[in-house]
């Protein structure tokens, strides 16, 4: 593969592991997220003052990025069970231009001029695009697994029955405030992790690589691929990464197709394009199904 | 000095709730946040500029802008919001992408149609500034103040006086129940649409009046500062929302003014958000427990 590709790579894989992360929080606790940048930008920022200043080997740093990240969240989904959806729909794009505005004004995160970091290296290579594409690969692929683990596991299901009905749950004994807030430590963690790598791969961050626009397009990624699935988020994250990058011939009519893209899918598909329930995958159920009727068919 | 930060934030307060009117109006009925809304703000100031622009009469553009731009709302509800929310079984993050979407779309076809530079209205009284002591006050926010205490008492009438109004609050109150007492909720939702783009869209021009200056990026700061103060008046209340925008107008002016914080202006509202809702869960108006 040529370097092109992997730099949109390396990007793309990135966006995988935040539109994956915010799909814990959104799609399997349907908690109202709107501010996943936030997250991701102080994992960025964690990471890289880390490396930078206090001279920690980088994989402890995405590990501590990952802690400061996740206690973050922790904090976030206290407050997450004293609201209500919408409240915390907003109280969240609140916090994305709240942390925004203070990587902007504070000293320790370089203010308007951002950080230069240097890229960390990896048995004596200096880490570049082919690196950070292969390494947040693998992190999707052990993701990846972990969230089919987490969906069969007691947890998984747990999730599930407070998506549906919190109400229900709780009746029936389940500890929603502790799963709500473990989803949330969860999701948070995940998008800090992203953000370091993000922050070493770039080798320069400033405030607005995290502005809310970014939530906006995180957000998207989920929707417009499938909420609540693991195939979607990877499709809308995919889509949304290199549709840039074809229309760049279009490049003044970007943003208007993007949202009108937005509007599309949510008024016509509003389940994602592979998401539970979408005309695409009932579509190729039933042709999957009639296929193996006629097999079955000859067979008997 | 104090006094004149005190009319300041008192005019700036005044703008910001008319701006937010309208999506508060719309959370009442149809529980989305509209953050489309900003666009029709956006939409308002640019039909009002060339309708003022073309015949030089201020009044006219106010009426035309409000009309058409409420008509649009009517026609996207029907088109978009409609549709989305009589689909069983939605997430409530789904309306607020479609929102996203479209306020991109209104804000990206300003642009493309009207050019990406700034416009001036150039609207002018014969005195600029009016001295009451030691107090200056510039004669248009004097007018902008006046109309929207007008709007405001209309909107009051309309919701507190009419028929009309007595269906929408029935509706914001419980959609099936008024459904089924012969209200016509669909009609109470086309007058939220029409009330909330009319007031958007003249929220925009004042701002174009004001700032004498539009860009297709003018929306964007009301887009997410209109939602810190429809939650901070808790969600659907028109007379929370007056209060609202008030408070964050005279938080905003106050503390840029006397205080040292390192946040800039636009982010304070949502500061004061957030204490808001860690203290009172609901917002400073809005009901406990209506799930």
């Amino acid at each position: 593969m040529g370097a092109y590709v992997y730099s949109i790579g390396a990007t793309a894989a990135i966006f995988i592991l935040l539109a994956l992360s915010l799909n814990i929080i959104t799609g399997y606790a349907g908690q109202a997220m709107m501010g996943h940048a936030a997250f991701f930008g102080l994992g960025a920022y964690t990471a890289a003052i880390l490396t930078q200043t206090y001279g920690v080997n980088f994989f402890v740093a995405l590990l501590l990025s990952m802690l400061v990240t996740g206690a973050c969240g922790a904090l976030l989904g206290l407050i997450s069970l004293r609201l209500q959806a919408d409240f915390l729909a907003i109280t969240t794009i609140g916090i994305n231009f709240v942390m925004v505005a203070l990587f902007n004004n504070l000293s320790i995160t370089g203010g308007s001029l951002g950080l230069t970091i240097v890229k960390p290296t990896l048995f004596g290579v200096k880490m570049g695009n082919r690196q950070f594409f292969w390494l947040t690969l693998i992190l999707i692929v052990v993701l990846c697994l972990l969230i089919v683990k987490m969906r069969r596991s007691w947890f998984g299901m747990a999730l599930a029955s407070i998506n549906n009905d919190a109400g229900a749950a709780r009746s029936f004994g389940i500890d929603v405030s502790r799963y709500q807030i473990l989803t949330f430590i969860i999701g948070t963690a995940i998008a800090g992790l992203a953000g370091g790598i993000y922050s070493h791969r770039m080798g320069y961050i400033c405030s607005s690589d995290f502005a809310f626009v970014i939530s906006i397009q995180i957000l998207s990624m989920v929707v417009i691929g499938g909420i609540g699935t693991i195939r979607g988020p990877i499709l809308g994250a995919l889509l949304l990464t290199f549709l840039p990058e074809v229309l760049r011939f279009a490049d003044d009519y970007r943003s208007l197709v993007y949202g009108a893209l937005l509007v599309l899918m949510v008024r016509f598909m509003p389940s994602g394009l592979i998401g539970d329930n979408s005309p695409l995958v009932i579509g190729c159920k039933k042709l999957t199904g009639k296929l193996f009727a006629k097999k079955g068919g000859q067979k008997a | 000095m104090f006094l004149q930060q005190v009319i300041n934030s008192l005019m700036i307060g005044s703008l910001y709730a008319l701006t937010a009117m309208g999506a508060t109006l719309i959370y009442g009925i149809l529980g989305i946040l509209d953050i489309a809304n900003a666009g029709a703000y956006l939409l308002g100031a640019y039909v009002g500029y060339y309708v003022y622009q073309a015949t030089g009469q201020l009044i006219l553009a106010f009426l035309i802008a409000m009309t058409a731009i409420g008509l649009f709302g009517v026609i996207l509800h029907r088109a978009v919001y409609g549709p989305i929310l009589a689909k069983p079984r939605m997430l409530s993050i789904i309306p607020l992408v479609a929102a996203v979407g479209l306020f991109t779309l209104s804000s990206d076809a300003v642009r493309l149609l009207c050019g990406a530079g700034t416009k001036a209205y150039n609207f002018r009284f014969s005195t600029d500034v009016l001295h009451l002591g030691s107090v200056s006050i510039q004669t248009t926010w004097v007018l902008i103040f006046a109309l929207t205490a007008l709007l405001l008492a209309v909107l009051w009438f309309i919701l507190n006086k009419t028929k009309m109004g007595l269906a929408w609050r029935a509706t914001a109150e419980d959609p099936d129940i008024a459904k089924a007492c012969g209200v016509n909720t669909n009609s109470a939702m086309a007058l939220s649409y029409v009330l909330g783009y009319g007031f958007a869209a003249a929220a925009g021009i004042m701002t174009g009046i004001l700032y004498n200056s539009i860009t297709p990026a003018l929306g964007e700061v009301p887009s997410y500062k209109m939602l810190a103060i429809i939650v901070l008046g808790g969600l659907g209340n028109p007379l929370g929302t007056v209060v609202a925008g008030l408070i964050i107008g005279f938080a905003e002016v106050m503390l840029s003014t006397y205080t040292q914080i390192p946040i800039p202006k636009d982010a304070i509202a949502f500061v004061v958000l957030i204490i808001v809702l860690l203290i009172k869960p609901a917002g400073l108006f809005g009901q406990r427990n209506k799930v």
